[in-house]
């Protein structure tokens, strides 16, 4: 399959400060790519680089063949961008706004008002084209911020995080259209801190922390680089010590790692039953009192645990 | 281009359905001059506030024309706002205008009479040569504009006039006796005759004219100043309403938005630029047009006003990039443009005329587009065309384009449009 997208080295410095260390990846075309990473990655910078708003320290990333450094404007007409942030002029209507940005990226006519209408038609807002955005529900601007991204029909879509601060209805909606849109044959660079997004959506992905691609690949690859193991997330109580629980465990048979988060404690295992009662016991004698037992199959999760030592919403 | 357009359109749309912002720009600066009409009873049938406009008229011609131009100034119909002195030594004259003690000097050079009406006995063969023209020198004083600027529209009527009446009649002269119509003995004659009655047919012209459209040109109505300066002053408001977009489109993301569309910075930029333009153009054209219906305020020449709105805007909006570009915040540019606002309107005369003000403040003002704005509305209020507005429109447009060319390198030093 051909790349749709190409990253090579690619860095953003701010002064000292690092956002993005180099980053190397590629997207082939008709895929759906996941950037996982917990707020502050560095994802946000690198859409912001590919889709050539910032301009990169070094490195450089090809999309549809055109450089993001050389031919920028070759690079605008191929992506659409879907801003984490509501990028829209409220006082206009929805129809409104989709012409004004329609007519930036050069549709005009007829074509504009065709395209209008099976975006509206698109985003399910139809009946309501004719009001102002600022008179809409949070999930309808997003529904409208994704609908100005779609208007030309890009052959590659950002999407930065087009999920934050939505009920749940809306968000199952806008996760539909990413993968109808993908059945479409558009290809996807798809930007989460939700795991289960990652997970639900992804053919490949990429976790990023601190700047820094740290694993890529399906998820299969990625799971399989912390084993078939499962993870035990001990929730203790909030006076208890979940460090020494975590250094207590770390010795107990069959226990693979323990780590300590906030007042959670992670122990990877092959099988969790097989060290369940040790690690009941273990607390017991320690004096910590656990509140809760969650069980879970490798994940991304897992995954970024066991890379980072830290969980993805940290 | 199209896009420019598409964007200070949308702009433009919006600020009309920002109810806040139409307040501020449209019904604040219309409450503000009906205010001032109360004030000043120029609805209660009051002074128009300029009167007894103290000017020396030195008539050295002493012949038909030099007397009817001084008759004019004597005249009945201008006795409540000249009050003429003459003078026969121009050097006397002038020195009144230095000590601030005339708004203006009228000085009829000798021969002015005889450089239109030919003297008798002058002969209109093939070797007739029209005598070279004698001008009227006007000097007038600078700390005086508005009263300087009455007397010389009173000045340059007359001359229009005079003008009009000497080349019509030189016409019919010449044509009767191209024609055959006319025997070149009887020439002189014909000619004195036509030419005789231009002192009287001009006197009487603007004499008329002072009577009934002479509010057009002479009569100076006090709203004519304070509508433009309320205007203007508003006007500052609505640049720096503009400028605050730029900086709100960024916060709000949909300036980062348009510059990953396939549009260049120069395209966003300018469409921005565009759609304050159209703002302050729209703001003052319906203020002007309101007052015009409402007040009976007379603006005169409408192509005049039309150009001078054009530059005072660019110039005002040159104030609000800057502004613009010195700020960090939308909020810092309100309360900057707010300040800039207020100060200019004070230093531009939009309260009071800068005649009450020291040289040196009136010299200042010159930074203000108030004042430059100021001086044409008022030129053209007191009955000027295009032609008379060189100055300020070339101070407005040098005035935009400066202040632009350093908010666009401002713009690129802070990164505005560049992350």
């Amino acid at each position: 399959m051909q790349s749709m997208l190409e990253v090579k080295d690619l860095a953003k410095n701010y002064g000292d400060f690092t956002a993005v260390k180099g980053i190397t990846f590629d997207i082939k075309e008709g895929e759906i790519f996941s950037l996982l990473g917990p707020n502050g990655a560095g994802k946000t910078t690198t859409i912001s680089m590919l889709s050539t708003l910032y301009t990169p320290t070094s490195g450089d990333a090809t999309i549809g063949g055109h450089s993001v450094t050389k031919d920028p404007m070759a690079v605008k007409r191929v992506i659409g961008v879907v801003p984490q942030e509501l990028a829209l002029y409220e006082d206009l209507t929805a129809r409104e706004n989709l012409v004004f940005w329609g007519q930036m990226y050069g549709l005009s006519g007829k074509a504009l008002k065709s395209r209008v209408d099976e975006v509206l038609d698109q985003i399910g807002l139809v009946d309501k084209a004719k009001n102002k955005v600022k008179t809409y529900s949070g999930g309808m601007k997003r529904r409208v911020n994704i609908g100005v991204g779609l208007l030309h029909k890009p052959r590659l879509l950002f999407m930065d995080e087009p999920t934050v601060g939505i009920d749940p209805q809306s968000r199952r909606a806008i996760l539909d259209t990413v993968k109808h849109l993908n059945e479409q044959g558009m290809t996807l660079l798809y930007t989460t801190h939700y795991m289960e997004e990652a997970q639900e959506l992804s053919d490949r992905v990429g976790i990023i922390d601190h700047g820094e691609l740290i694993a890529l690949g399906t998820q299969k690859e990625l799971t399989q680089q912390v084993g078939e193991t499962d993870t035990l997330i001990l929730h203790i109580g909030e006076n208890d010590d979940p460090e020494a629980l975590a250094r207590s465990l770390d010795g107990t048979q069959d226990v693979l790692e323990a780590i300590a988060t906030d007042h959670e404690v992670s122990v990877v295992a092959r099988e969790a039953e097989d060290v369940l009662a040790a690690v009941v016991t273990t607390a017991n004698e320690r004096g910590i009192k656990i509140r809760s037992i969650d069980i879970r199959e490798p994940n991304l999760e897992a995954v970024f645990l066991h890379l980072t030592g830290r969980a993805l919403r940290d | 281009m199209k896009k420019l357009l598409l964007i200070g359109i949308k702009d433009l749309k919006l600020m009309f359905r920002d109810r806040a912002a139409l307040t501020f720009m449209l019904l604040a600066p219309f409450l503000l001059t009906i205010g001032m009409g109360f004030v000043t009873g120029r609805f209660s049938g009051g002074s128009t506030g300029i009167s007894d406009i103290p000017v020396v008229i030195v008539n050295l011609d002493k012949q038909e024309l030099g007397n009817a131009l001084e008759d004019l100034f004597n005249s009945d119909e201008l006795s409540d706002l000249m009050e003429p002195t003459a003078s026969s030594d121009p050097e006397a004259a002038r020195q009144l205008i230095e000590s601030d003690q005339a708004s203006a000097a009228i000085i009829i050079l000798e021969g002015f009479s005889r450089s239109i009406i030919p003297a008798e006995g002058t002969t209109f063969g093939q070797d007739y040569v029209e005598p070279e023209p004698v001008q009227i020198e006007v000097y007038t004083n600078p700390s005086s504009p508005t009263s300087a600027g009455i007397v010389k529209a009173v000045v340059d009527e007359f001359i229009s006039r005079v003008e009009e009446g000497r080349t019509s009649g030189m016409t019919s002269i010449v044509g009767l006796l191209q024609s055959g119509q006319l025997d070149p003995q009887n020439a002189e004659a014909e000619a004195r005759d036509l030419l005789q009655n231009i002192d009287q047919v001009e006197s009487s012209a603007i004499t008329l004219k002072t009577n009934i459209e002479g509010a057009d040109a002479v009569e100076f109505d006090l709203l004519s100043y304070f509508a433009p300066g309320i205007a203007l002053m508003f006007l500052m408001y609505t640049v720096s309403y503009g400028g605050r977009s730029i900086l709100a489109e960024r916060a709000e993301g949909t300036l980062p938005r348009l510059l990953i569309s396939p549009t260049q910075v120069v395209q966003v930029l300018g469409g921005k630029v565009l759609g304050i333009f159209f703002m302050g153009t729209a703001q003052v054209s319906i203020l002007i047009l309101a007052s015009a219906i409402l007040f009976q305020v007379k603006w005169g020449n409408p192509i005049g006003i039309a150009v001078l709105i054009l530059a005072a805007v660019f110039g005002a909006t040159g104030w609000g990039m800057l502004v613009t570009a010195f700020a960090r915040t939308p909020a810092q540019v309100a309360s900057t443009g707010t300040i800039v606002m207020l100060i200019f309107s004070i230093l531009g005369g939009s309260f009071i005329s800068l005649e009450n003000f020291p040289p040196f403040v009136q010299t200042i003002s010159k930074i203000t587009p108030i004042a430059w704005g100021l001086d044409g509305f008022t030129t053209l209020a007191l009955g000027g065309t295009l032609s008379n507005l060189v100055e300020p429109i070339t101070a407005l447009l040098i005035m935009g384009a400066v202040l632009f060319g350093i908010a666009v390198a401002l713009f690129n030093r802070n990164g505005l449009m560049q992350q």
